[in-house]
């Protein structure tokens, strides 16, 4: 199997992306993977030739700042332990396990910071992939926030509308029939059939639900 | 207004033609603030059967188990439900008991109450291989041991844990109070050998009762039980002694009530005062009620409030001697 | 004897017409409601529980006890195809299922699952058919110490073997430690970790963080790759079912080892959740296959599936014998129970005769039709993976955020799934194990529990975690299997090094 390029490093076995024919599936398969065909722009991998170095946020900062943030995390354990009690009272008091493991987690957080020093950098991840990244994350953020004003069913639809459109990989009719249809079908399910009450907004209110 | 509720309740019964009263738009949502199995659990998930099974209400009813943070979070979420008419909450001496404990701002006047539908009393049980036969024989027991006797309960600084710490003071021992997170376990554990005693409820522990693995000492309450119908080795709940007849002079029984949020109206809360005085009114529930050994004791209106006042003021001593409120 | 006749008629009662006709509807709705992240077996069973009350007891047991497997089943098919379990038990199926789905193994890893599932379920009915009221007291015999011994040692089964970076391995582990504090201390009743907020006063449900941590994480490092799943076409016919039954009988010695891990942990109530952790990480630990573990080998998907469904199938043991529910779902179905006016416990097997039996004898035939009817469902649900990228991840999405709002119907539980898929992605990159952490996170606050319960009782003396043979065992298992991995790490790498050369010189050929 021919395999693409790997454009991260650094990476656990078994990312290889593959891509499947699942976006263009009237395409002849082996004929994309192996390069033959050209692929739309959203898919930037096959964009670098090999050895080039692609440009993007390098791993060590990225590793010193979740140190750095583990860090304080263990600090706050332990501050809040030993607030309340960490000791041995007829057993151990509330604050003892949550004590001992801050403890623990502060050394191996330290260790982490020392050593992200001392591994060779690499990039984390490429701007290009970091654009995909926030691509998705932009939508869903914006959806979580609309969910509390607007309700979830109204919200799930926007988001689909603005994640397909993002996407822009499908016609604009399919677009909006899956932005219509999901919500619906899950307010059938959730609402109706499993009666499990989920965040309505002023239009369920205008509708009498 | 408080006084408003009661003839709210009867004006509704007697005068009001159904077209103006108050009627469920949609689904009702009993939420438990413990976990699913428990005794709080299964009153709600009998009242949904018995609503359902006769018609009371053209709506259905859901149970949502929130037990997380010792039924604060079932609380809260009522707390912000405030004029919602279709949510209410199965409430025990809790609704006093987290707020001191945990200091969370919690208060139940901000609640508006249904009615009390029962009192659960507390028994202490021992294995059925244990020596002891009278609570005399237990705390005596108790005095000489070393490490002290291990007593199992549901949560801490709950009911069962202030009743065992009224067992101290009331006998001048020490116990070791063993919370568990329900009381399912403490019986399981009872019946294992693992605790010497526990103070559950009726409910939690006649399974093992009946199973010849557990056996009833005494009760918690003034007066014994009333149902005489022989449950294990031909004894009924009404053949347990009170524990005061025994020299163990600490009592406690716990409200076992329906709630609303706060801000509905009355109409709506007149509504439910109907529907669960009917509940109580069938056969089903009083099935429920012998099967379970719960004191039938239907409160609504002024009966309530007052009730709820004086219990929360005798909680607010108990818990603040044992030391448990929350600096 | 006497007992087996019992059963026969049990079988006569499950398999009339009616009952065998409400076994299929409870477990096409148990499939439905563990697909769904945000309804669980005890949604389906406590719907339909109000339903039932007309029928007579055994159909109405049947048809509810029919959502459970059904939703044990299901919980197995969103682990394999988006890295998300439905339910705590499903964790370790995604470590080696979702991989295989990635290769293009998704109908192989479906059916590896469900086969799995029921031999496990099978396992554990057979326990209970055959010993269940000398089972039952064993049970008994395990108290806080002994609780605690347990845990321990699905911890000490589980870690100490990751190749990752051992300083991170213990980092996420804390987290996750730290996460399972988080909240009301049942012990003390006082809040910790919550610094004055309501909100995480409930502490971090398991689920919104693995929702987050796996499925969320997922999608987010895909799309780093080309907005496409990843994943191969599969194809999907009875041959591949075939085939991988085929292949089976070789990983005997790990079914057989997850079946009695499982049983084991379903009836000491350590459940069906330390049951599957236990199941993989001494399969990897065991197996000759133990370094493809992670990559996508079908023996880790075996393990924690047969362990887990062994489990859970146990657990109903000492629900029906001592009326102690194992799980949520056994929890609603003993209300059910109380609501027919049945007392579980000690008497109900000898009170209720035909009413236990029928419900045994269902467990066998819910069982099979389940495994039938999800295998007929492979093919749909690997289908999904055809699916153009753009139009499941919202779905995915939105359905996750359903997922961790209905948990405690609270938006700011979808914002934490949120923040958990960030940190998930980033902790993925960097190579910070997850697994560690959600097995602290499940289990951390129990063990917690059950290690001060027995203080408490032994007035602080640590002597309790050595005072029977039982605990005393289980304490030096735990220690063997720590202390295993190191040692045979050691072992096996001064033995590797001579045969590595030779490998090399054929592969460079």
């Amino acid at each position: 199997m021919l395999q693409p390029f790997r454009v991260c490093i650094g990476f656990p076995e078994n990312r290889d992306p593959l891509f499947g024919p699942m976006l263009w599936p009237e395409l002849d398969r082996p004929a994309v993977t192996a390069g033959l065909l050209p692929l739309p722009t959203e898919i930037p991998m096959s964009a670098h030739p090999e050895g080039e170095t692609p440009r993007g946020l390098s791993r060590r900062p990225v590793e010193l700042v979740t140190a750095a943030i583990l860090i304080g995390l263990a600090f706050v354990v332990l501050w809040d332990s030993y607030g309340r009690g960490a000791g041995w009272d007829n057993g151990p008091q509330n604050g003892f396990f949550p004590a001992r493991v801050g403890w623990l987690f502060l050394a191996a957080s330290l260790f982490i910071l020392v050593q992200s020093f001392r591994t060779e950098n690499s990039v984390f991840v490429t701007f290009e992939q970091l654009g995909q990244v926030s691509r998705v994350l932009g939508p869903l953020v914006l959806f979580v926030a609309l969910i509390q004003p607007l309700g979830l069913y109204v919200a799930a639809s926007i988001f689909i509308l603005v994640f397909m459109a993002v996407v822009a990989t499908s016609r604009w009719w399919s677009i909006v029939l899956t932005a219509i249809l999901v919500p619906i079908v899950c307010f059938w399910i959730f609402e109706q059939q499993f009666r499990v009450p989920l965040p309505k907004g002023p239009l369920e209110a205008m509708l009498g639900y | 207004m408080k006084q408003h509720w009661l003839a709210a309740g009867a004006a509704l019964a007697a005068v009001t033609t159904p077209a103006l009263a108050w009627e469920p738009t949609k689904a009702i949502e009993i939420v438990v603030p413990f976990s699913a199995g428990g005794a709080s659990d299964q009153m709600a998930r009998t009242m949904q059967g018995i609503i359902q099974k006769n018609n009371l209400t053209s709506q259905p009813i859901i149970v949502v188990n929130k037990p997380a943070a010792g039924g604060a979070e079932g609380m809260l979420d009522i707390q912000k439900a405030a004029g919602d008419p279709h949510k209410l909450i199965t409430t025990s001496s809790g609704i006093f008991m987290t707020p001191m404990a945990t200091k969370l701002p919690l208060n139940w006047t901000e609640y508006t109450p249904i009615a009390m539908m029962a009192q659960d009393s507390f028994v202490l049980w021992v294995n059925a291989k244990a020596p002891y036969q009278t609570a005399g024989d237990f705390m005596t027991a108790a005095k000489a041991a070393s490490p002290p006797l291990k007593i199992g309960g549901t949560s801490s600084k709950r009911e069962d844990n202030l009743i065992v710490f009224g067992m101290e003071k009331a006998g001048g021992v020490k116990f070791a109070y063993i919370p568990h997170t329900s009381g399912g376990q403490a019986s399981t554990q009872l019946s294992g050998n693992h605790i010497d005693a526990s103070t559950n409820n009726p409910a939690e522990d006649v399974a093992n009762w009946r199973g010849g693995a557990t056996r009833p000492i005494c009760v918690f309450s003034e007066q014994k039980m009333t149902y005489s119908t022989p449950v294990a080795d031909g004894k009924s709940w009404a053949d347990i002694p009170t524990c005061a007849s025994q020299g163990l002079n600490v009592t406690y029984q716990m409200l076992r009530g329906m709630f609303m949020p706060g801000k509905v109206t009355k109409e709506q809360q007149a509504f439910y005062v109907n529907l669960f005085k009917k509940v109580s009114e069938t056969p089903e529930w009083k099935d429920y009620l012998a099967r379970s050994a719960l004191v039938p004791d239907y409160r609504d209106g002024e009966a309530f409030v007052t009730f709820l006042k004086a219990d929360e003021e005798k909680h607010a001593k108990l818990m603040g001697e044992a030391g448990f409120t929350a600096k | 004897m006497e007992d087996l006749s019992s059963l026969i008629a049990g079988f006569q009662v499950a398999l009339s017409w009616h009952n065998v006709g409400f076994m299929v509807i409870g477990v096409v709705l148990g499939i439905i409601v563990g697909v769904l992240p945000g309804l669980g077996g005890p949604n389906g069973v406590a719907i339909l529980l109000p339903l039932t009350f007309g029928m007579d007891p055994t159909s109405a047991i049947i048809l509810l006890s029919s959502i459970y497997w059904g939703a044990l089943f299901g919980g197995a098919i969103t682990s394999i195809l988006f890295n998300i379990p439905g339910e705590a038990w499903s964790v370790a199926t995604t470590f080696d299922g979702y991989p295989m789905a990635v290769q293009g193994k998704a109908a192989e890893a479906l059916t590896a699952a469900f086969t799995a599932s029921f031999i496990g379920a099978l396992s554990g009915v057979i326990l209970i058919t055959f010993v269940a009221p000398l089972v039952a007291s064993f049970a008994l015999r395990f108290g806080p110490a002994e609780f605690f011994a347990v845990f321990l040692l699905t911890f000490c089964s589980f870690i100490g073997m990751g190749r990752e970076n051992r300083a991170k391995i213990l980092a996420s582990l804390c987290i996750g430690f730290l996460l399972a504090a988080v909240g009301l201390d049942s012990i003390s009743g006082d809040l910790r970790m919550t610094f004055g907020s309501t909100e995480l006063m409930r502490g971090f449900d398991f689920l919104i963080v693995v929702i987050g941590l796996f499925g969320v994480s997922e999608i987010l490092l895909t799309v780093e790759e080309g907005l496409v799943f990843k994943g191969k076409q599969a194809t999907i016919d009875l041959k591949v079912v075939l085939r991988t039954w085929a292949g089976l009988p070789r990983y005997w010695a790990t079914l057989v080892r997850s079946s009695l891990v499982g049983m084991w942990m379903g009836v000491t109530p350590g459940g069906a959740i330390a049951a599957s952790f236990m199941g993989y990480g001494l399969a990897k630990r065991f197996s000759r296959r133990g370094a493809n573990f992670g990559k996508g080998e079908i023996e880790g998907v075996l393990a924690p599936e047969t362990a887990a469904h062994a489990a859970g199938t146990s657990a109903l043991l000492p629900m029906l014998a001592l009326g102690i529910p194992g799980s949520a779902t056994a929890a609603v179905l003993l209300g059910g129970l109380l609501v027919w006016g049945l007392q579980p416990g000690p008497m109900l097997f000898v009170e209720q005769k035909d009413f236990v039996w029928g419900l045994i004898a269902s467990m066998y035939l819910g069982n099979l039709a389940g495994l039938i009817i999800v295998l007929a469902t492979v093919p749909l649900f690997a289908a999904i993976m055809r699916i153009p990228f753009s139009f499941v991840a919202p779905v995915i999405l939105i359905v996750c955020a359903i997922g961790a709002y209905t948990i405690s119907n609270s938006i700011f539980d979808i914002w934490l799934m949120l923040i958990f898929g960030i940190i998930g992605y980033v902790f993925k990159k960097l190579d910070y194990p997850l697994a560690p952490l959600v097995l602290a996170l499940v289990l951390g606050d129990r063990a917690e529990d059950a290690f001060r319960q027995a203080l408490l009782g032994s007035g602080g003396s640590l002597g309790v975690f050595f005072a029977n043979g039982l605990v005393t065992t289980l304490v030096a298992l735990a220690m063997i299997l720590l202390f295993w991995g190191p040692v045979s790490d050691l072992i096996g790498a001064a033995r590797r090094r001579s045969g590595r050369a030779g490998k090399a010189a054929e592969a460079a050929e």
